[in-house]
């Protein structure tokens, strides 16, 4: 591989604490050689070509941490091919991918399948999750330990929530013995049965059954008092309401742990879900406007500290049905960082907030050195036009699966090029 | 009265779909159009030939007598083509989606659909995929159009105004999609709208659609003018809502003490089918000087032949 140079950049790395406008050198290994302001044309040899970005942004890969793969099972619906267009297109590097395949990533010996599918197929750095309880079934924990020495970086039920408390606790003291992460998708299932949209004035007129916010927030209550006793390193996985931040607010001080919001939660709310649009029938429901701005204010508050997109790739099929038979899910990756920089333009979130909730919490979360420009590490990064305005079009989305929750969207800002390793895997 | 005239009627919608979606002149077209049909039907010769040549599929994806008969008979009556589908013999048993159902009905190029189905808005999910008009006959708990209408028209008949009523609706709200379009019409139509019922079996935000909430049946029922009784829709009730239906029938029931609390006037009324002993005392329902079910059934025929003209045109 040749060196690459990339001079005049407006490089944010949060994890290092860079907000400059400087060069980037990435070495023959696909590794960075330096970066920030001292990299300047006097420190290349005349003969090297060099880029100018013109104040462009290089961003750290984006970690996303809550991504589903269809890949066992499901391929139809995604691969780790597929993904990984999709990730590039949209400056994902890393991904977590959730366990709820068929069969549930619930073993050791599936966790070599994925690893080397995960190797062959994929572009970009995929890290398995593997499920907390025994084919997701709530019941029985699966072997942490050996899982975590497989590779496993972290353990979910996905799209499902332990209900059973003295379970939960003991999941937690296991996590605690063998340092693994726990990640939780806070919903109480007796509160939400049968549930489709956010339990309010929209379910009510349009006659559909609600999921109320005390089905999140009782689970995070549940799960942060059991944090006091049996302190283990827990994630929730995503918030969608304002009592939901309220009671993060009011642990914060006593236990550690941390939390995450998807981006749909950030960016809508349930007046879009309109005349029964399926594709925006998301788990958990987009709220209210009130709800809306409260995780906006928590992030501003440290309380949230990583944005994810919920990328759930469903086939068509899945979601031309009635709105109670269609899926449960919209496809995100490609435009997780578009519409995180909508935060930005409209004044919502400091920009250097938004790479931090993208790169380097999630990152630090998982313990994995990625999500940073650190020198030494691989050249995983991406080129942003923040400014760029483009319109999304759900027949352009690279992912197998089209179903995004913002087609025809107005957006500001798109991905130029991604790297990975130094290598130049997307340009637009 | 000039039944057969062709004078050309217009509505803002193309399809019926739910109260909501229209207009108070498109609400008063169809009163006024059903009102001429309520003679028609009482008249020897009930039929006429306006929607000849014309063909209406109703489509009953849940069990239902007065309505799907309605539907049909209305089709009859101003000499539409009428078929209903069987769905228990259908394709649909066998996995085929509603949008396919849809697109084979369409290739038959019916001029209207009327549907019933259990999932809210799968009748707006239809329209979006046929050609014709399509009239929503109940979806979930959503939308009950005609329904509501039909109330309307008798309440009219009876009380020659809605304006400045008082109304209860009582019972079972959270599941009535009658409940729903009843609210709508009601209040767009300048009635004062009071749900009664038990906080298990009410809406999130209910309120905000403008009405007064009740848990108190005899508060809820003072100085009414006409009080609208729900089934109790046990079908749909997946997890304990109520501890028995003789304690619902003792707070919930309508009985002569606590229609007392409403005007002396106040006609009674009641979507159907009544669980007679649960939400009705049995006398009640069938008192010929307070009751007007029967005459709801009577102009619902009226209020969906008007309906079936309006939208086939």
């Amino acid at each position: 591989m040749k060196k690459k140079y990339f001079l005049n950049a407006n490089i944010i790395d949060p994890h290092n604490s860079i907000e400059e406008i400087g060069g980037l050198i990435i070495n023959e290994e696909g590794k960075i050689e330096a970066i920030g302001k001292k990299v300047n044309k006097n420190n290349i040899p005349s003969r090297e070509k060099f880029i100018d970005l013109k104040e462009k942004y290089i961003f750290p890969g984006l970690v996303d941490m809550r991504v589903f793969v269809g890949e066992p099972g499901y391929e139809y619906k995604e691969n780790f091919k597929t993904l990984s267009n999709a990730a590039i297109a949209g400056g994902v590097t890393s991904v977590v991918t959730m366990p709820n395949t068929s069969p549930v990533i619930d073993n050791v010996s599936i966790v070599d399948f994925l690893k080397r599918r995960g190797r062959d197929k994929a572009k970009i750095n995929i890290f398995p999750a593997a499920s907390l309880t025994k084919n997701l079934e709530g019941t029985n924990m699966t072997e942490f330990g050996l899982l975590k020495k497989k590779g496993i970086i972290g353990f979910t039920d996905g799209t499902k929530t332990i209900q059973n408390t003295r379970l939960m606790s003991r999941i937690m003291r296991s996590a605690y013995d063998l340092d693994c992460l726990v990640m939780q998708h806070a919903e109480d299932f007796e509160l939400s049965k049968n549930g489709m949209v956010n339990d309010g004035i929209i379910a009510t007129k349009l006659g559909l059954q609600g999921i109320p916010d005390l089905a999140e927030k009782i689970i995070i209550e549940r799960d942060l008092t059991l944090l006091e006793d049996f302190n283990c390193r827990y994630h929730v996985s995503q918030i969608s309401a304002s009592k939901s931040v309220d009671i993060i607010d009011q642990k914060k001080d006593l236990v550690d742990f941390t939390t995450g919001v998807s981006i749909n939660n950030l960016s809508l709310n349930e007046n879009d879900v309109g005349d029964f649009r399926t594709f925006l029938k998301l788990s958990p429901p987009l709220r209210t406007e009130d709800d809306r701005v409260s995780l906006i204010k928590a992030i501003n508050k440290d309380l949230i500290d990583v944005i994810v997109s919920d990328h759930k790739p469903e086939d068509e099929e899945s979601k031309r049905l009635t709105f109670s038979q269609a899926a449960t899910g919209a496809s995100g990756i490609e435009t997780l960082l578009s519409l995180s920089l909508e935060l930005f333009h409209n004044g919502s979130v400091k920009l250097f907030k938004i790479v931090e909730l993208l790169t380097s919490n999630p990152a630090k979360i998982l313990k994995i050195n990625k999500g940073n420009l650190s020198i030494g590490n691989n050249a995983d990064f991406c080129i942003v036009d923040v400014y760029k305005p483009w319109i999304v079009k759900k027949e352009k989305i690279v992912s197998k699966s089209k179903n995004t929750c913002i087609d025809d969207k107005k957006l500001q800002g798109q991905v130029i090029n991604t790297f990975v390793k130094g290598e130049e895997m997307f340009k637009i | 009265m000039a039944i057969n005239s062709n004078k050309a009627i217009k509505i803002s919608k193309k399809h019926l779909l739910g109260i909501q979606d229209l207009s108070i002149s498109d609400v008063n077209l169809i009163l006024f159009e059903a009102k001429k049909f309520i003679s028609l039907n009482k008249s020897k010769n009930k039929k006429i030939d306006i929607l000849k040549g014309k063909t209406q599929i109703n489509l009953f994806f849940e069990p239902s007598t007065r309505t799907q008969s309605s539907f049909e008979l209305a089709g009859k009556r101003l000499g539409a083509d009428v078929m209903s589908m069987n769905i228990t013999n259908s394709a649909i048993k066998k996995g085929e989606t509603l949008i396919d159902t849809a697109m084979t009905l369409n290739a038959m190029h019916p001029d209207i659909i009327v549907i019933r189905h259990q999932d809210s808005g799968a009748c707006n999910l239809l329209s979006q995929k046929v050609n014709c008009a399509v009239l929503n006959a109940g979806d979930g708990r959503r939308e009950h159009p005609t329904q509501a209408l039909l109330d309307a028209l008798t309440i009219i008949d009876r009380k020659n105004k809605i304006q400045g009523l008082r109304i209860a609706i009582c019972g079972d709200i959270l599941h009535s999609r009658v409940a729903r379009s009843n609210i709508y019409l009601l209040n767009m139509l300048g009635a004062e709208v009071n749900i009664i019922g038990p906080s298990n079996l009410l809406p999130k935000d209910i309120n905000k659609l403008g009405v007064n909430t009740f848990s108190d049946m005899k508060k809820g029922l003072k100085d009414c003018d006409i009080v609208m009784m729900l089934r109790l829709q046990n079908e749909r009730m997946t997890s304990s809502f109520l501890s028995s239906n003789r304690e619902y029938y003792e707070y919930y029931g309508l009985t002569p003490d606590k229609l007392n609390e409403a005007k002396n006037d106040a006609l009674i009324m009641h979507p159907g089918p009544m669980n007679r002993g649960i939400e009705i005392d049995t006398k009640l329902a069938d008192d010929i000087n307070k009751s007007v079910i029967k005459e709801q059934v009577e102009l619902g025929v009226a209020v969906r032949m008007a309906c079936l003209k309006i939208f086939c045109q």
